[in-house]
C-alpha cells in the first residue's frame, strides 16, 4: 500500500513536471500578455518597461528556472489579471466547480443505475427502447447546444401556439409543450453558505440549488448515455454468468439477484471508467460554464488564454493534472475495496 | 476669442427631468457586462470598463452630454484666462465616500498621479502643471495653447488624497500605481460618485449601494444598489436579460438585435459609435501600395453594409460625426468598374498577391470584415491569402507589421479628430511615438504638419476647417481603406429607463438611471 502510494506520488510529481515545461513551451503561441494590462496608446517605450519588470524580455530557460525554483517552493507565481497568486485564484474558483461536478455526478447516478439496470433486466420493455433511445440522442448533441436548449426552455420560457388555439384539444397541447421559464440561467446566485476556506456553497439553499440545476443537467447530460448503456451492458453480461443462475436457481428473490449480487460485479468496470470521466468532466465544465456564467476554474481557464495570463495557465493545468492523478490513484483504491481480488501495482502478491 | 469659452451647458437634461430626492433610491439595478473593471484603481488602465467605473464610483470635473458638449460636475464653472490656462471653480460641500470633503488639494494629488500612470501619462502630456489657488480655485496649465483642454479635464475623477496617502500596514506606498501585483488603490476606493463599492470578486461579482452623502441631490437618479455581473458570452448575457436575470446589459451581439426587439419585456437602444475600422496597406512591403491609384482601387469598398447587418455607419474618413474634423462632403466609394480602371492606368490590370491579417475576437464580425475584404479584392485581381488570429496574438503580429494589410479599430481617447492621425497616418517615428499604429507606412509631412497647426489653434471653428483639410487630403490620397464605426447596442428591461443616461463613449451615467 505504502509502495503503492509511493509510486503514485512519484508519478504526480513527473507528470507535473512534464505539463509545466510543455505550458511554458507554448507560451509563446499564447501572445502578448501586456495587451490585456495597458491601454491602446500606451507608448513602446512604456510597453517595455513593463515587459523589462515582469521578466518577460528574459530567455525561455532563464523564465523557466525562475519559475521552477518558486514552485519548488509553493509558489506558482502571480496572475496578471487577478494580481494575486495562482494558487489563491484556482483555490477561489475550485468549489464552484467541484460543486458542479458532484451536482452531475449525483444526476449521473441517480438516474443511470436503475435505468441502466431495469433496461437490462427487461431488454424488450418499452421503456428500455424509450431510454436507449433518448440516450443515443443525448450523446450525439453537444454539451454547448443541450446548454442552451435547457436556457430556452426552462430560464426564458417558450410559448408553443402550434396547435388550434380555439379546441380544447389544441389549447391542452399548447400549454402542454409551453414552459414557464424562470430558472436561473447564469452564476451561482447571490447567497451562498459559506463552509471552509474558499469554499462557499450552494447546496444548502433553494436559491443555490436552483442555480445548480441547468449547469449540472447539461453537464450531465454528456455522460449520463455513457453511464446508461455501460451499466446495462455490463449487467445483462453478468445476469448471464453461473452464480446468478445458481442463484436463481436456489430460489433467492430477484431483488436480492440483481441489486446485491449481479450489480456489485457490474459496478467494477463502470467504477474505472467513472473514474477516467470524472478527470474528463473537469474538462467538460469549460464549455458548461462558459454557457452559465460559472464562476469556477473552467471559465477562469478559458478567460487566462484569452488574456494570454500565462502563470495563471501554467498553474491551472498543474492543478489539473494533479486532480488527474489522484482521482485515479482513489479510484484503484476504491476498486480494491469492491473487489478484494485485485492487487494494487507495486503490492506484494 | 480667449476670454470665455464655456460655462454652465447642456445641464438642460437636470432641469427638465422629475425631481427626486437621495432618500427615494431604492430601486435594485442587476446588470451585466461584458467585463467586470479589471481593478479598482482608475489610474492603472486607460479602457473602456474603467471608464465605466469611474463615472459609477467618482465624478469628473466635467462629463460630455449625449450631443458631445459638456457638463459641469465637480467643476461647477471654469474660464479660459489665457491662451495657456483655464481656471476651474470646484463645487462646495462635496463628500468623498470615506467622508473626506473634495478640495483643490485633491485634484492637484490626482492631476500628479495621473501624470505618474503609464496609461494616461500621454493625455496629460500637454499640460505643464496645475495651480492652487484656493481651497475651492485652480487653474490647468499647458506649455502651448491647447485647443482639448475641456476635452482632457473629463479624465480628471478627483481622488479621496487623504485616503489614498500614507503607506499600508506592509509599508507600501497607498498611492502607488501597479499594473501587476496588489496595490492598495487596485482594492480599495474613495470617490465622490454616486455609487460605493460594497462587495468584489473579481471576474464573478461587483455590488454598489448608493453613496447616501451623494452631492448631487438633483439628480433623477432612484438607483440605490446595483450589482454587476461580467457574462463574457454573447448568448448567456442575451438570454440573462430575456430570462429577467438581470435588468440591463452591454454590448449586445448583432446576431441577437433581431431577438431583443421581438421580446414585449425588453428594449433595445442603439448609436452610432465612434470607432472607426480600418484597413492600412503597407506600403513598405508592397511596391504596388506607394501608388496612389492603387490605393483608390482598393478603397472602392462599400462593404460595411452588407457585413454589418445595418449594424454600422460606413465610413469614407476617420471622423465620426460630431467630431470636429468630420468632413461630410466625404462619401464612400463603391465602383468596381472604376477600381478596375484605376488598376489598369497604375499598370497592375493583371493584379498581385497580398498577405491580409486581422483579429477574430476584438472587433465586432472582424474575421468576416477581413473576408470579405478579401473576397472584394478577389475582383480586381489582388489574390489575398488571409490570416486571422485572436487578438492576444494579433497585436504582437501587428507590432511587427507582419502583413501587408492589417486590420485595427481605434477609439479617440480624447473624442478629437487629432488623435486619430496621430496614431493612425501620421509619419511613423519611433522616437516621438508619432504614427504608433500606422501600418501602412503612409507619410505626408504635409498633412502632419496640418494636424500640428491644428494642435494649437483654440479657434475652434479655423481647428475644425484645418482637420476637415486633413481628411479630405487623407480621401483623396487614399491613404488606408476606412469601412466603418462600429455601432454601440444596449439592451434593458421596459422599466429601466436607460436612454437619457446612454451616450457614444459608451460609459453611462448610471447616477442619473431611473427605474419605474
Amino acid at each position: 500500500m505504502l509502495a503503492f502510494l509511493v509510486q503514485r506520488i512519484s508519478q504526480a510529481l513527473l507528470v507535473m513536471f512534464v505539463i509545466s515545461v510543455v505550458a511554458f513551451a507554448i507560451q509563446d503561441g499564447l501572445g502578448d500578455p501586456l495587451q490585456e494590462m495597458v491601454g491602446m496608446s500606451v507608448s513602446q517605450e512604456e510597453r517595455e518597461a513593463i515587459r523589462e519588470e515582469l521578466g518577460l524580455n528574459d530567455p525561455m530557460v532563464i523564465q523557466y528556472l525562475r519559475f521552477a525554483g518558486n514552485a519548488l517552493q509553493g509558489d506558482l507565481g502571480n496572475s496578471y489579471f487577478y494580481s494575486k497568486p495562482t494558487l489563491a485564484v484556482i483555490a477561489e474558483h475550485l468549489p464552484a466547480t467541484l460543486e458542479l461536478v458532484i451536482g452531475a455526478s449525483l444526476i449521473i447516478i441517480l438516474l443511470s443505475v436503475p435505468i441502466g439496470v431495469y433496461s437490462a433486466i427487461r431488454p424488450q420493455a418499452w421503456l428500455s427502447k424509450f431510454f436507449m433511445g433518448v440516450s443515443t440522442v443525448g450523446i450525439s448533441i453537444p454539451v454547448f447546444l443541450t446548454a442552451i436548449v435547457l436556457i430556452q426552455l426552462f430560464s426564458i420560457g417558450v410559448t408553443v401556439n402550434w396547435f388550434p388555439s380555439d379546441t380544447a384539444w389544441g389549447q391542452w397541447l399548447n400549454e402542454a409543450l409551453s414552459t414557464e421559464g424562470g430558472l436561473p440561467s447564469y452564476g451561482r446566485g447571490e447567497h451562498l453558505t459559506p463552509l471552509f476556506g474558499t469554499w462557499e456553497s450552494g447546496f444548502f439553499t433553494s436559491e443555490g440549488l436552483m442555480h445548480l440545476l441547468l449547469p449540472s443537467v447539461s453537464l450531465a447530460s454528456i455522460m449520463l448515455p455513457l453511464f446508461i448503456r455501460l451499466i446495462r451492458a455490463e449487467m445483462m453480461e453478468v445476469l448471464q454468468s453461473d452464480y446468478i443462475r445458481y442463484a436463481r436457481a436456489k430460489g433467492l428473490s430477484a431483488w436480492r439477484i440483481n441489486f446485491l449480487h449481479a450489480l456489485k460485479n457490474t459496478m467494477l468496470p463502470v467504477i474505472t471508467v467513472g473514474g477516467v470521466q470524472i478527470g474528463i468532466m473537469v474538462a467538460y465544465t469549460i464549455l458548461t460554464e462558459t454557457v452559465f456564467q460559472w464562476p469556477g476554474v473552467g471559465l477562469m481557464f478559458l478567460e487566462a488564454i484569452t488574456r494570454s495570463d500565462i502563470p495563471l495557465i501554467v498553474a491551472y493545468l498543474m492543478v489539473v493534472g494533479l486532480i488527474f492523478v489522484v482521482t485515479n490513484t482513489l479510484v484503484d483504491l476504491i476498486y480494491g475495496l469492491v473487489n478484494p481480488t485485485v492487487k494494487l501495482t507495486g503490492k506484494k502478491a | 476669442m480667449k476670454k470665455f469659452l464655456a460655462a454652465f451647458m447642456g445641464s438642460m437634461a437636470l432641469a427638465t427631468a422629475p425631481m427626486a430626492l437621495a432618500a427615494e433610491a431604492t430601486k435594485e439595478l442587476k446588470m451585466a457586462y461584458d467585463a467586470d473593471p479589471v481593478t479598482l484603481d482608475i489610474h492603472e488602465q486607460l479602457s473602456g470598463g474603467i471608464l465605466q467605473l469611474s463615472h459609477m464610483s467618482f465624478d469628473p470635473l466635467l462629463r460630455w452630454t449625449q450631443d458631445l458638449g459638456f457638463e459641469p460636475r465637480l467643476a461647477e464653472s471654469w474660464e479660459r484666462i489665457d491662451d495657456n490656462t483655464v481656471r476651474f471653480k470646484l463645487r462646495k460641500g462635496v463628500k468623498f465616500h470615506s467622508g473626506n470633503e473634495l478640495t483643490t488639494k485633491d485634484v492637484k494629488f490626482t492631476f500628479d498621479r495621473l501624470k505618474q500612470s503609464q496609461d494616461f501619462k500621454a493625455i496629460f502630456k500637454p499640460f505643464s502643471g496645475i495651480n492652487i489657488i484656493d481651497d475651492y480655485t485652480f487653474e490647468l496649465v499647458t506649455s502651448e495653447p491647447y485647443p482639448l483642454l475641456l476635452n482632457t479635464a473629463t479624465y480628471i475623477f478627483p481622488l479621496d488624497s487623504e485616503f489614498y496617502t500614507g503607506t499600508t500596514e506592509d509599508g507600501e506606498d497607498k498611492s502607488a500605481i501597479l499594473k501587476h501585483g496588489n496595490s492598495f488603490a487596485s482594492t480599495h476606493i474613495s470617490g465622490t460618485g454616486p455609487f460605493r463599492v460594497t462587495e468584489r470578486q473579481q471576474g464573478v461579482r461587483v455590488e454598489f449601494e448608493r453613496f447616501k452623502d451623494y452631492w448631487d441631490t438633483e439628480s433623477p437618479g432612484n438607483v440605490g444598489k446595483i450589482v454587476l455581473t461580467p457574462i463574457k458570452e454573447d448568448a448567456t448575457r442575451v438570454s440573462a436579460l430575456l430570462s429577467g436575470g438581470v435588468d440591463f446589459i452591454a454590448p449586445v451581439p448583432p446576431n441577437d438585435l433581431e431577438r431583443i426587439r421581438n421580446d414585449k419585456n425588453a428594449k433595445l437602444v442603439t448609436m452610432s459609435g465612434t470607432r472607426i475600422i480600418l484597413f492600412h496597406m503597407n506600403q513598405e512591403r508592397v511596391e504596388a501600395f506607394k501608388n496612389p491609384k492603387v490605393r483608390q482601387a482598393i478603397n472602392q469598398e462599400g462593404i460595411a453594409a452588407k457585413i454589418m447587418k445595418g449594424f454600422a455607419t460606413p465610413a469614407a474618413q476617420l471622423s465620426p460625426e460630431g467630431y470636429q474634423g468630420h468632413n461630410p462632403d466625404l462619401k464612400p466609394r463603391f465602383d468596381v468598374e472604376k477600381a478596375k480602371q484605376l488598376m489598369k492606368e497604375a499598370g497592375y490590370e493583371d493584379g498581385f498577391t497580398i498577405t491580409m491579417m486581422a483579429p477574430n475576437n476584438r472587433y465586432v464580425n472582424d474575421d468576416k470584415i477581413a473576408q470579405a475584404v478579401a473576397a472584394m479584392l478577389a475582383r480586381i485581381n489582388i489574390k489575398v491569402d488571409l490570416k486571422t488570429l485572436p487578438k492576444a496574438q494579433y497585436w504582437p503580429e501587428y507590432d511587427n507589421r507582419a502583413a501587408d494589410m492589417m486590420m485595427i479599430g481605434w477609439h479617440a481617447d480624447t473624442e478629437d479628430s487629432a488623435n486619430f492621425y496621430e496614431f493612425l497616418t501620421f509619419c511613423p517615428n519611433a522616437e516621438t511615438g508619432a504614427g504608433q499604429y500606422n501600418a501602412g507606412n503612409y507619410c505626408n509631412p504635409e498633412i502632419d504638419a496640418l494636424v500640428e497647426q491644428a494642435n494649437v489653434e483654440t479657434d475652434l471653428d479655423k481647428r475644425a476647417a484645418l482637420l476637415q483639410e486633413v481628411e479630405k487630403r487623407l480621401y483623396d490620397d487614399a491613404a488606408f481603406i476606412p469601412l466603418h464605426w462600429q455601432d454601440l447596442a444596449w439592451a434593458a428591461k421596459n422599466n429601466v429607463n436607460i436612454e437619457p443616461v446612454l451616450n457614444v463613449m459608451n460609459f453611462p451615467y448610471l447616477g442619473d438611471l431611473v427605474i419605474e
